[in-house]
């Protein structure tokens, strides 16, 4: 789950990182009233889970607070990545000197956190990895000992960061680890973290992702999810403990197990069909949640066939099959659909079928190209 | 024969007494594995499955009572950490976690102090091990695979099903199926598996399913490389998937560039291993 920035930031601050003065806006007036606050010049930056929002002219600075209103009416006026822009940070304006970047995230390969930092600040850090990977000092933290304080120290000398400022870089470290910790977060970022020129290390920027799976023990950043970024069936499927991604394609496709499903899409591809969606109905689906996840895949009018692909273990055939009966009941439609079922009970379930009109398949490939075939027709 | 379970395999099963774990101990039972114990701390003393299976509160109780040396896992992911450290303490050589939903942050520290103590990992988020006329320590259906040559090892749980299902129809045989899991940090890796295949005198030829998401794959080339004699066949799961969307398994996700599956195809036939279009083309590209 991404943080908007602002959510980011305050995060970054009950954890003693210096952040900008400022405060969220949803009207023009409100960044308005927050720059008069603010002493006028204020940097207005459009809250959105996408990168590249300075590119797209997302964020601008605004001399006085009259400015602030024009700006933020623009700003708030925009689409970005297509994601409309509903709120805009309006922040205090730095006076910056040097911009840093500073990190921490799971590197998989070496199964620890890393704490990555550069001199090369304020541009992406993937853009400094692949043109100047050296410009970026990485120091892997061992979990079980958290982040020393001599790890600080090297990753401040390895920026060529002043002496005088490794204290307040040090602080600011250790507090970037302790939210990315506390959080469960996946991905803690200060981008830039700058030094102004009155010598102050400042935080302009703020990310975080945080770790889905670790949701259940921090129920207050859950609330921080914020709907209208994402699409709603998709908001609807986690209701239901689907795991559901919406795709640009016209074959909506219901599968158990997440490799099983990617290989579904994968295969539908393949042979030159598009798929609507990923869904994995997970182990063990019971007839309701077959039934909830149906109706979100025929809740997208491109869809133009619908694909089965249920490989019985723990899921069994009949529940699916009887999920798929109360789904039909209730959403009356047209959309043809393929079914495809394997494994535990699945003779069972397609005798539940049999009068339900649906196209049977043997193979994966057959029931992909039976699926293709059908929302061409 | 087979790695890592066989009929040597005294199991003892974590959460024994939850839904999940006393149906799959049952399976694992008729499926013919040695499973000797069951834990659940609070019932200690108690039988499940007819009186069959004494329930222990701890994993060093049952270890001690038992010389259980296996074991498997399906405590809720809340409490699933602490079910690891306590298995690790227990002095198992193997651990096999089904648990899904795991923190990736507790799993970074297990890991790493697996490592520090020496113990082998399978998992979690996997479907575990299934040595056909062995032993099964997990939830893969028994039924699916007959004993054979192939060694498959997978990071997924329902498509290793698919590709072992098709293996079947064509009368190939398995000697061991390992599922590692689906998630971004796990015990035993790709690496490991085809290491213990390339030994395992009774494997003559792997099967390996890979997917996006993280490198695992492409060092496992790089492994292949260097160290396999024995044939290698793979399929590598989401070229359809958008970047930046976890897709169903924690670890299956393309961020930053990295972890796409056409980088994970091409390392993988720059080495010499066939690789599949989709799973049931694999059975034609093995001997």
């Amino acid at each position: 789950m991404k943080l908007h920035e602002y959510q980011s930031k305050q995060i970054f601050a009950r954890y003693g990182i210096p952040i900008p003065k400022g405060r969220v806006a949803a009207t023009a007036q409100e960044a308005e009233q927050i720059a008069e606050e603010l002493g006028g010049r204020v940097v207005i930056k459009s809250q959105v889970l996408v990168g590249g929002r300075g590119k797209a002219g997302g964020i601008r600075l605004a001399k006085n607070s009259d400015e602030a209103e024009d700006v933020a009416a623009q700003i708030l006026s925009m689409e970005i990545k297509g994601l409309p822009v509903r709120k805009v940070l309006v922040d205090e304006a730095a006076q910056i000197d040097k911009e840093i970047y500073l990190g921490i995230t799971n590197d998989r390969a070496a199964r620890k956190p890393v704490m990555m930092s550069s001199a090369a600040g304020g541009v992406e850090i993937e853009e400094v990895a692949r043109k100047e990977p050296e410009k970026i000092i990485k120091v892997h933290i061992d979990p079980l000992l958290g982040l020393r304080d001599y790890q600080s120290n090297d990753i401040a000398a390895g920026i060529d960061l002043p002496r005088e400022h490794w204290r307040q870089f040090g602080q600011i470290a250790h507090g970037l680890w302790k939210a990315y910790t506390d959080c469960d977060a996946t991905l803690a970022e200060i981008n830039p973290l700058v030094l102004t020129v009155d010598h102050r290390l400042l935080a302009l920027d703020g990310k975080m992702v945080l770790d889905d799976n670790a949701l259940f023990r921090h129920s207050d950043l859950a609330e921080m999810r914020d709907l209208d970024e994402e699409a709603p069936s998709e908001t609807e499927a986690r209701k239901y403990g689907l795991s559901f991604i919406k795709l640009d394609g016209n074959i909506g496709c219901m599968v158990n197990g997440a490799g099983l499903a990617m290989t579904t899409m994968d295969i539908i591809k393949l042979f030159g069909g598009e798929p609507a969606n990923f869904l994995d109905i997970g182990g063990g689906a019971s007839a309701d949640k077959v039934a909830a996840a149906l109706r979100i895949i025929l809740g997208d009018p491109n869809v133009k066939a619908v694909l089965f692909n249920i490989f019985g273990g723990i899921t069994r055939g009949d529940e699916v099959a009887r999920g798929i009966l109360t789904a039909l009941n209730e959403v009356k439609t047209n959309v043809p659909m393929v079914i495809r079922l394997v494994g535990t009970n699945a003779e069972e379930g397609r005798q539940i079928l049999a009068n339900a009109k649906m196209i049977t398949a043997e193979t994966l490939a057959d029931a992909a190209r039976k699926a293709i075939a059908a929302a061409r027709a | 024969m087979s790695i890592l379970v066989d009929k040597y395999t005294r199991l003892v099963v974590q959460g024994i007494t939850g839904h999940d774990g006393l149906f799959h101990t049952q399976q694992m039972m008729d499926f013919g594995t040695n499973v000797v114990a069951g834990t659940r701390p609070g019932k200690g003393g108690e039988w499940v499955l007819d009186g069959k299976i004494p329930v222990f509160d701890s994993v060093k109780i049952a270890v001690d009572a038992t010389g259980a040396n296996t074991s498997v896992i399906f405590v809720p992911a809340r409490f699933a950490a602490d079910a690891l450290y306590e298995a690790a303490d227990a002095g198992l050589s193997l651990i096999v976690c089904i648990t899904e939903g795991i923190p990736v942050q507790d799993m970074m520290r297990v890991r790493n102090y697996m490592d520090q103590k020496g113990v082998r990992l399978v998992g979690p988020n996997c479907p575990g091990l299934l040595t056909p006329g062995g032993a099964k320590v997990g939830i893969i259906p028994g039924d699916i695979a007959i004993p054979g040559n192939i060694g498959v090892v997978s990071r997924s749980g329902t498509l290793t099903y698919e590709v072992v299902f098709a293996l079947t129809l064509l009368g190939k045989g398995v000697s061991t199926c390992v599922g590692i899991g689906g998630d971004p940090i796990n015990g035993t890796t790709f690496i490991d598996c085809l290491s213990l295949f390339e030994e395992d005198p009774h494997t003559d030829q792997v099967v390996m399913i890979g997917e996006i998401g993280g490198t695992d794959e492409e060092r496992a080339a790089e492994f292949i490389a260097d160290h396999m004699t024995k044939p290698v066949v793979s399929f590598i799961a989401g070229q359809s998937a958008p970047p930046g969307k976890r897709m169903g398994h924690a670890g299956a996700i393309v961020e930053g560039g990295s972890g796409l599956a056409v980088d994970k195809i091409r390392a993988l036939q720059a080495v010499g291993v066939k690789v599949a279009r989709h799973p049931e083309e694999i059975p034609s590209l093995l001997n």
